[in-house]
């Protein structure tokens, strides 16, 4: 129980407002500058030095930003849904501002997978949209995220609106496992998992070290962004505070 | 954790619970509709519907594709492996179109259990690989170098 006890204690020492924004200036030039060669480094891999796909030529090579995108729009969404019942349970308001601070970037993520996806479909499936059950939970992902937004700029209280949006964040979560199980329950035009799967994954590995490499660019890329964003709005929250005047009177 | 913690842990697991089995309910009530195509096997089982244009997915047999003089209608059989269905199509056939590749046609069943399609998608498979030449040329690349090392 003490264990408990202390680990409670240190999570809430760091969700603390003032610990949060001095950690988090420190870790937002690292994650930041690991974004930028990951991504620099997995684009020109995946660009130049993979080999063709022995059916789809050069066009598969749209994967290295779908995939990562579409890993990310899931992700960011459980990040939400885990902050929001943070916040509902424990009452760290950290918490609520990771989740609202991630609500645009996830969205944006959504729309870079769908957009990526469509431009693909129509060359290789001949359409650029069909309503199978994939395509169909995506979309209904990107409206979690306009939802999301949506209540949270409707309720002018900032402690109902958090408080209504993790609620939805968490109704929300249950999309996630439909998404990535549909192309298994379901027949569906979208192909099966390449990649997250319990098999050893159907990619050479020539393809698969640049997609790695871009998908942990896109994670790092969120962390840079979603702490910046969370930075901001810690601050002016807390504009009344002794801390926050302290740091405007350094600067 | 104190009571009030616990209560609202409880109350955020009852809300997964629920929104869970509600969505368990309605996918599982709608779950032939969620569908996006027809196997062979399900076509002959009877499961297509009569009159209606549905989708049909499978298999190009190998050695199947014929075309039609006019160059634009083609005529191929789609399989599961199990059973095959002939498939007759007039338009443009997507890139991935080949023997042994996916589709996904839709289109209703004729009176002689023929797939009349209106619109064919080439489904594509999740393995991503350098096309086998390429394999071969690079096994070779790699022999003639050792061989040239050894003189």
């Amino acid at each position: 129980m003490n264990i408990w006890k202390s680990v409670m204690k240190f999570i809430y020492h760091f969700a603390s407002p003032k610990h949060f924004y001095r950690i988090s200036g420190k870790l937002i030039p690292w994650f930041g500058g690991l974004a930028a060669i990951l991504l620099i480094v997995g684009s020109i891999d995946g660009l130049f030095f993979a080999p063709v796909d022995y059916q789809q030529g050069d066009s598969y090579r749209i994967i290295f930003i779908h995939v990562p995108a579409a890993w990310m729009s899931m992700f960011v969404y459980m990040v939400m849904a885990t902050s929001g019942a943070i916040a509902l349970i424990w009452k760290i308001k950290l918490a609520d501002v990771v989740a609202s601070s991630s609500a645009p970037i996830g969205a944006a993520f959504t729309l870079l997978a769908l957009v990526t996806g469509s431009i693909w479909g129509k060359p290789m499936w001949g359409a650029w949209w069909v309503w199978d059950a994939r395509l169909t939970s995506e979309l209904i992902l990107l409206f979690l995220y306009l939802g999301f937004m949506a209540l949270e700029s409707a309720i002018e209280d900032p402690r109902a609106a958090a408080r209504a949006c993790a609620i939805l964040a968490i109704v929300g979560v249950i999309n996630i496992p439909i998404i990535h199980y549909s192309v298994e329950w379901w027949n569906t035009l979208h192909q099966g998992a390449t990649v997250t799967k319990l098999d050893t994954p159907s990619i050479h590995i020539s393809m698969l070290i640049p997609l790695l490499l871009m998908a942990l660019g896109f994670k790092l890329y969120y962390a840079t962004v979603v702490l910046m964003r969370a930075r901001n709005k810690v601050l002016y929250a807390e504009q009344n505070n002794g801390w926050v005047k302290a740091i405007i009177k350094a600067q | 954790m104190n009571p009030k913690r616990k209560s609202r842990l409880i109350l955020v697991l009852l809300i997964l619970a629920g929104t869970g089995l509600a969505v368990a309910l309605g996918t599982m009530a709608l779950k032939e509709n969620i569908q996006y195509y027809l196997s062979p096997s399900e076509v002959k089982a009877g499961k297509a519907p009569d009159g209606h244009s549905f989708r049909l997915a499978g298999l190009v047999s190998d050695g199947s594709v014929k075309r039609e003089e006019n160059g634009l209608t083609i005529h191929f059989d789609v399989t599961d492996n199990v059973e095959t269905i002939p498939v007759t199509f007039t338009g443009i056939l997507p890139d991935l179109f080949r023997e042994g590749q996916g589709i996904v046609a839709t289109g209703k069943l004729s009176d002689d259990y023929r797939f009349i399609a209106e619109d064919v998608l080439a489904k594509h498979d999740e393995n991503y690989m350098p096309p086998p030449v390429q394999d071969a040329l690079d096994k070779a690349k790699s022999i003639s170098e050792s061989g040239e090392k050894a003189q």
